[in-house]
């Protein structure tokens, strides 16, 4: 069992008992607390696999950005130190007879399946390529898709304003 | 054991199926749409641990999860504009009372 191994075991429970406590907590504010620590364990996970830049992505776009968004909108929203009403019984065990139904499926597809790797010398990546590769219009490169998410951040940030809007009481 | 593929499929799908069932379970938006980035970050992990144990010569699964992290941050903005819409309309935010599309 070496450092790095105990470090991967660390950051998959950090992830999954935080996920787990996200969606069963009745405090929304813990909630979005423990949504952020699981985020953090993904973006360690990343760390680990030694993808650094999607890893910094991670933490500052979902960490930093989504997160305080959902917190903000949540002191907007409820009331201090309400608790989230309890769901009925039935509809909770069927919800995790469901997920767990699907989760056994998804495993025993994957174990039966063996995955070919490629034989060819392992790339590091670092941000010169990816940036290269990001705005290339050749072969492998990803300009045009690139093009698309701004004009679909352009077209979000303009729908958010104008849903957000409080619209004015019109006059009789 | 040394931590491989299988071990990083297994974070991903588990993370996933926990995702799934907060959104069965949750009746508030707010939490909903929890689960919905929970859903989308064991997305981002799959496609990480495919291109770094199946093809580590290229990157296109760390491009496929940046893109899908900017539609998801869009997505995250879009729901909570609506949801605070939906707040000052009918001062809760649960899917219950929220039956009318238009009104």
């Amino acid at each position: 069992m070496t450092g790095s191994t105990i470090i991967f075991y660390m950051l998959g429970a950090l992830t999954l008992v935080s996920g787990v406590l996200a969606v069963t907590t009745r405090q929304i504010f813990r909630a979005a607390i423990f949504l952020l620590f699981s985020l953090i364990g993904i973006a360690g996970l990343f760390f680990w696999l030694q993808y650094d830049f999607i890893a910094a992505v991670q933490i500052v776009v979902y960490v930093g950005g989504i997160t305080v968004l959902i917190i903000f909108s949540i002191f907007l929203t409820q009331q201090a130190g309400e608790l989230l009403p309890k769901q009925k019984p039935v509809r909770q065990i069927f919800s995790a007879l469901a997920a767990f139904c699907g989760f056994a499926l998804t495993m025993l597809q994957l174990y039966q399946h063996s995955f070919k790797k490629t034989t060819d010398q392992a790339l590091i990546p670092n941000v010169a390529d990816i940036g290269n590769q990001m705005l290339s219009v050749g072969d492998n490169g990803f300009a045009l898709p690139f093009e698309v998410v701004s004009i679909l951040l352009l077209a979000a940030m303009i729908g958010c304003i104008v849903i957000a809007l409080r619209s004015k009481p019109t006059v009789a | 054991m040394e931590p491989g593929l299988y071990h990083l499929l297994f974070i991903s799908a588990a993370l996933f199926f926990i995702g799934v069932f907060g959104f069965f379970t949750r009746r508030n938006l707010i939490t909903m749409l929890m689960s919905i980035e929970l859903v989308l970050n064991s997305v981002n992990l799959n496609f990480i641990a495919f291109n770094k144990y199946l093809w580590p010569h290229r990157l296109d699964g760390l491009f496929f999860s940046m893109f899908v992290i900017a539609i998801a941050a869009a997505e995250a903005a879009v729901a909570i504009a609506i949801i605070l819409n939906l707040y000052r309309s009918h001062q809760s935010i649960d899917v219950e009372n929220a039956e009318a599309m238009k009104f």
